[in-house]
C-alpha cells in the first residue's frame, strides 16, 4: 500500500501518473511501459448508448463516478487507463512467462521458489496485489492449488484479475473441503498417492503455482513453452497439456 | 469477523461452474466500479484490509445474493461516506436525480 496520504493537489490527475502510484514500476518490454503510448476509452461512457432504463447499479456506479469527478478526487481519463491496463496489458501471459523460464532455467526456478516476489520482478512484473507473491511447485507427488476463501486475493501482476468462478461461493467453499472434487470437475483427476496442498491467499500473501511441465516438450524453446501454460494452471486447476502432434 | 464472507468449508454452493473465454469484466459498471477503487484507494484513506472489510459489511444474505462487484460498490460507498468525501445525502439525492434523467 502507499504509505503516504497524498495531499489533493499532488493527487495524479493525469493518467500515467495514477497508474504509476497504483500499479508502482510495472511495465511490459514488449510494450516498452509507454503508458502514453496504450489505447484509452475515449467514450467510456457506455452507457448512455443504451436505451434501456439504467439499473439500479448502474445509476449507483453513474451517481459516485460522477460526484467524485465535480469533486476533483477522480479523473476519469485516468480510470479508463487503468481499465484498459487489467483488461488488456497485465494477465496470465505475464505468469506463463515466469513459468516457461522457470522449465527451462533451473538457476532461475531455485530464485523463484525462494523469493517469488524478486525472481517475478526480474521480468519487470511489479505492484498491486503481486507485492509478496510465493510459488510453489506441482510435482509428480504434490499437487498445489490456490483458493482465497475470504475473498478474491490473488496475484495479479502475474495473472491479471481474477476470474468470477475464482470469486464465486462454491469454490472458496469448495476448494478447501473438497479440493479433490474441485480438481475433478476442472478434469484434473489426481491419483490417491499424490498430496494436495491447498493454499489459502490473504491480502498479503499471494500464490502462483508452477503447474509440471508436460512430457514430450523437451527442447521446445522458452517461447512456446511460454504458449502452453494457462491461466487455471497457474492457479492450481488444471495440468498444462502438451501440444497435439 | 466470521460472516457470511468466510466461505472456507460451507456446504450447499453446488458446482463450481467455470465460464469458457470468460471476459476480464462483464458490463461497463463494472470497469468503472473496479477502476474507481483503485483511483480512490490511492488517496490513502483506507488500506486493502479496510477495503475488504468494508465490503464484509454487507449484510449476509445480500452478500451471498450479490455480484462481485455488487461488493465492491458497496464497500467504496460505505468508504468514502466513513472518510468523508461524500454524504449518503449527496449520493442519494445524485441517483435520484440521474434516475429522472
Amino acid at each position: 500500500m502507499a504509505p503516504d496520504i497524498p495531499q489533493r493537489s499532488e493527487h495524479p490527475g493525469k493518467a500515467g501518473a495514477l497508474l504509476d502510484t497504483l500499479t508502482g514500476s510495472w511495465s511490459d518490454p514488449r510494450s516498452g511501459g509507454n503508458i502514453d503510448a496504450m489505447h484509452t476509452h475515449d467514450d467510456h461512457d457506455h452507457d448512455d448508448a443504451h436505451t434501456a432504463p439504467l439499473t439500479e447499479t448502474q445509476l449507483r456506479v453513474k451517481a459516485l463516478e460522477s460526484l467524485l469527478t465535480e469533486k476533483g478526487l477522480v479523473e476519469p481519463k485516468a480510470l479508463d487507463v487503468l481499465i484498459d491496463t487489467y483488461e488488456t496489458k497485465v494477465g496470465p501471459r505475464n505468469g506463463a512467462r515466469v513459468v516457461a523460464r522457470a522449465w527451462v532455467d533451473p538457476a532461475y526456478k531455485q530464485r523463484l521458489l525462494r523469493d517469488g516476489t524478486a525472481a517475478i520482478a526480474e521480468f519487470g512484473f511489479t505492484g498491486r496485489q503481486g507485492e509478496n507473491m510465493v510459488v510453489i511447485e506441482n510435482t509428480p507427488k504434490i499437487h498445489n492449488m490456490v483458493v482465497c476463501t475470504l475473498c478474491s486475493c490473488y496475484p495479479w501482476t502475474v495473472l491479471g484479475l481474477p476470474p468470477v468462478w475464482y470469486k464465486s461461493a462454491p469454490y472458496r467453499a469448495r476448494a478447501v473441503i473438497d479440493p479433490r472434487g474441485v480438481l475433478h470437475e476442472f478434469g484434473v483427476d489426481l491419483p490417491e498417492d499424490v498430496e494436495v496442498r491447498v493454499w489459502d491467499s490473504t491480502a498479503e500473501l499471494r500464490y502462483l503455482v508452477i503447474p509440471e511441465r508436460p512430457v514430450g516438450t523437451e527442447g521446445m524453446s522458452e517461447d512456446k513453452l511460454a504458449e502452453l501454460v494457462t491461466r487455471d494452471s497457474m492457479i492450481g486447476v488444471a495440468r498444462v497439456e502438451a501440444p497435439r502432434r | 469477523m466470521n460472516g457470511a464472507h468466510d466461505l472456507g468449508g460451507m456446504h450447499g454452493f453446488g458446482p463450481i461452474d467455470p465460464e469458457k473465454n470468460e471476459p476480464v469484466f462483464h458490463a461497463d459498471w463494472e470497469r468503472r466500479v473496479f477502476a474507481l477503487n483503485l483511483a480512490m484507494g490511492a488517496w490513502g484513506k483506507w488500506t486493502i484490509d479496510m477495503g475488504r472489510y468494508a465490503r464484509e459489511q454487507m449484510p449476509p444474505a445480500e452478500y451471498l445474493a450479490t455480484s462481485y462487484y455488487e461488493h465492491w460498490l458497496f464497500g467504496l460507498e460505505k468508504l468514502v461516506i466513513d472518510k468523508g468525501f461524500l454524504t449518503r445525502e449527496e449520493i442519494d439525492a445524485r441517483i435520484a436525480e440521474l434516475r429522472k434523467a
